[in-house]
């Protein structure tokens, strides 16, 4: 992919922040508007697509650590899983830090709808790391298509050219 | 007599959405079963995918029904059903993996085949 | 807190848990990979034994997620379900122990079948959520839930499917199985809605307890029957079967079977205790009887004429499924008729369910056999191979034992769920069993030949290097072949608990209902 003008890097410098600012909000404020962790996530994940169209394939490819996104969606992941353990003794998912109406708060540092908003920050971060891997895989693809370059460390899957 | 056509034209259009939905189906159906190129076919999918979500989200719609967040409802004391706009988000999940899924396969499948066109793809046979 | 409460759960969260620690896992090292897959799934499997054992009584589980306690199915004074519930009777135990049982034996194989392959962090996670969706699909009692463990098992075997994406077959395997997978998916998933939008309700036992019969039902049916006949792979919608199982590697086949096992299991919930009412006319029994005979007939008659052994297999599953779908339809003809249930509908429903596992047990063996046999040689060709019983005689005794099985030889288990099948349908129809039995012949005269082209006949030049798999490998097989023979020694104590309390289960709706709704 070639990059496009210095117009487009520009409003790309400029507006990519706001749309992780925006995309957090929609995650944060998911227990009680319309938005959530996959919202405010995909929303997110839009950053790299961004990035990817403005700058070109090279230098998207020479500034990513692909790591960095699987590990976000590792961390989602485990953590939605620990939050909904923590209903345990009464059962899989059950909101049991949730405060009940003129009920007493354990901590002031909890929020009040309990694990909701919780998971709702634990699926932002999977869905962050999900589908920028799924931009960064199927670019790779293209990649590996257009130079013959594979995805590194690669061993079984020889039979690509033949 | 007028109160009965008054009555029928509301009916139809409380029920033109679902009009929209059969045509958006049929089209996704056409789209999937007619073309030959890989991407139309994916496209069709995800009008298929986009009309079943558009349905859902109409069986819970009330007439000047309020958003179903406790302060956000609105004056009126109707609110849309929340459970079939759960469902939707399900499917567009679903559908949105599907999509990403099978466009990564196409990409790979134009590698080794050099063609979008389906016919030309067929290996498997017999 | 008992831990045997949250059994239902803990099928799920395990396989789901593996998938998302697979990431870090994966990069620990081989042992440590090896060793975590092979344990999540004995644990799979232990889970799996347990609601077995739990549910042998007759007992319906239930298990309500997020619920205040987990048997709460109706909170606060509701007339029906509002939260997503597992519902587990003996007859979704069966299918959760075919399941367990043969993704851990696909487990064990595939550690040195995928060995030589780079890429096993994305393997063992959707492995893991393929497992984790049919065990869903079987355990789940929520119409749209089921759709969601549908797709989640789809997804997964897509991706799995097209695992060797430097082979241009499994991409195309991968991508038609997708396509009509996904139409079939949305055609599923108007059907739950427009249930929903008339009933109001998205639970099995509450839509059941509610359902009347109307032009909406019958076309909400008509979708939910011909989708899941299709993911099962009956005949006219067949074409995806050899495809996918042919092109997976071998140790998802396995696995692979067992998830079309989940989706019948889908099909005979809809007809058995949600539209009871609609389905007991006979129409749906004799569409299910049509299906069977015709995909067992052609998908035998295509089987034969196969050279390739992964392919050949994958058409003789469609013969199989079609023994399944005979044996529910004359179940479904006796449904409401306690005379009939108690002269023919019994042993047919019971020699159905004996079918499920016996197919899931000795398919997958067969496939993990035709799995060793290109390990060792490379080639899936039945023409290319020969004289391999004295290179690979482990391999080629356990493929005598799976093959007689599935031809139904006298003293193997296959023999008795197929009499089961044949002393049943001759009560509704002699062409039947008729029709069953030509397809029977026609499976031994087509692993004859397989047996002969692979194992028998003078050794090829090329071949004679050739030496037994590894061990892992013959231990996945084993797996499934202790099953068998377990199925073959004790059919009577079999038939006469395991399948009578799946079967007893399936007729009586009222319990499944009652689970669910507590005193109606």
């Amino acid at each position: 992919m070639k990059p496009l003008s210095v117009i487009v890097t520009s409003v790309c410098d400029i507006f990519a922040w706001f749309m992780i600012v925006f995309g957090v909000y929609v995650i944060n404020n998911g227990h009680n508007t319309p938005g959530g962790g996959f919202q405010g996530g995909a929303i997110v994940a839009t950053f790299l697509s961004f990035m990817l169209v403005a700058y070109g394939g090279k230098r998207f490819w020479a500034w990513l650590r692909e790591g960095v996104y699987g590990f976000l969606e590792f961390l989602g992941l485990v953590a939605f899983f620990i939050f909904g353990c923590l209903g345990f003794p009464n059962s899989f998912f059950y909101n049991s830090i949730a405060v009940p109406q003129g009920g007493e708060a354990l901590s002031e540092w909890l929020p009040l709808c309990g694990t909701i908003s919780l998971m709702n920050v634990a699926v932002g971060f999977e869905v962050v790391g999900a589908l920028s891997l799924v931009i960064i895989y199927m670019y790779g693809s293209i990649r590996m298509v257009d130079t013959g370059a594979g995805m590194g460390g690669e061993r079984g899957h020889d039979r690509f050219d033949r | 007599m007028t109160d009965s056509i008054a009555k029928n034209a509301s009916d139809f259009a409380g029920n033109a959405a679902y009009v929209v939905v059969a045509l958006l189906v049929i089209m996704a159906l056409y789209s999937i079963l007619t073309q030959k190129n890989l991407i139309k076919i994916c496209i069709g999918i995800a009008v298929l995918g986009s009309s079943v979500n558009f349905f859902l989200v109409l069986l819970g719609y009330r007439q000047r029904g309020g958003i179903p967040v406790y302060y956000l409802r609105g004056a009126g004391d109707a609110m849309v059903l929340p459970t079939p706009q759960c469902l939707t988000l399900t499917a567009i999940v679903i559908a949105l993996a599907t999509t990403a899924l099978m466009l990564s396969l196409v990409i790979l499948i134009n590698k080794h085949y050099g063609t979008m066109n389906i016919d030309e793809i067929r290996r498997l046979r017999g | 807190m008992n831990w045997r409460d949250h059994l239902p759960a803990l099928l799920v969260m395990i396989p789901l848990l593996g998938a998302f620690l697979t990431p870090f896992v994966a990069s620990c090292g081989k042992t440590v990979r090896n060793v975590f897959f092979v344990f999540s799934m004995a644990l799979v499997l232990f889970v799996g034994a347990s609601l077995c054992a739990a549910t042998f009584d007759g007992r319906v589980l239930v298990y309500v997620m997020g619920g205040e306690s987990f048997s709460l199915t109706l909170p606060s004074g509701m007339s029906y379900p509002v939260r997503i519930l597992f519902e587990i009777d003996a007859f979704g135990s069966l299918l959760i122990l075919c399941v367990s049982v043969a993704a851990f034996a696909g487990a064990v194989f595939s550690i040195h079948y995928m060995d030589r392959f780079s890429g096993w962090k994305r393997f063992m996670a959707l492995y893991f959520l393929m497992t984790a969706g049919a065990l869903g699909m079987s355990a789940t009692g929520d119409l749209f839930n089921f759709f969601v463990f549908v797709e989640i098992s789809s997804i997964a075997s897509f991706g799995l499917i097209a695992f060797w994406r430097d082979k241009p077959e499994s991409l195309e395997a991968s991508f038609k199985y997708m396509l009509i997978s996904q139409i079939a998916a949305m055609l599923l998933l108007i059907a739950i809605g427009s249930l929903y939008g008339k009933y109001n309700a998205l639970n099995m036992g509450a839509l059941s307890s509610m359902m009347r019969s109307g032009t909406l039902e019958r076309v909400s049916l008509a979708l939910i029957v011909s989708v899941l006949a299709f993911k099962c792979g009956a005949f006219p919608m067949h074409a995806w079967m050899p495809d996918a199982y042919a092109e997976a590697p071998s140790g998802v086949t396995c696995l692979l079977v067992t998830v079309s096992q989940a989706s019948f299991y889908g099909l005979i919930r809809v007809c058995y205790s949600i539209f009871p009412g609609l389905t007991q006319g006979g129409t749906v029994g004799w569409l299910l009887i049509v299906l069977g005979c015709m995909s067992m007939f052609f998908g035998v008659m295509m089987a034969v004429v196969q050279h390739e052994i992964k392919r050949l297999m994958g058409y003789h599953s469609i013969s199989q499924v079609g023994y399944m779908l005979l044996a529910m339809g004359v179940g479904l003809l006796a449904l409401g008729d306690g005379n009939r249930v108690a002269a023919y509908g019994l042993t047919a429903m019971k020699g159905g369910l004996f079918h499920v596992m016996n197919y899931s047990f000795y398919k997958g063996l067969l496939f993990l056999c035709a799995g060793s046999l290109y390990y060792a040689t490379g080639t899936r060709d039945l023409d290319k191979m020969g004289g391999l019983a004295r290179n690979m005689p482990w391999t080629a005794g356990m493929f005598v034992i799976g093959a007689a099985a599935i031809s139904g030889l006298p003293p193997f288990n296959g023999f008795v769920s197929k009499w089961m099948i044949y002393e049943s349908s001759f009560a509704v129809h002699p062409v039947l069993p008729a029709v069953a039995m030509i397809t029977s012949v026609l499976t031994l005269a087509s692993f004859a030949k397989v047996f002969q082209a692979a194992f028998l006949g003078p050794a090829k030049a090329k071949f004679v290097a050739v030496r037994e798999v590894p061990y892992g490998m013959l231990a996945g097989m084993a797996i499934l072949t202790v099953a068998t023979l377990l199925l073959t020694l004790f059919p009577g104590w079999f038939t006469g608990n395991l399948f009578e309390n799946a079967a007893q289960a399936l007729l009586n709706r009222q319990g499944y209902i009652h689970a669910v709704l507590g005193g109606m």
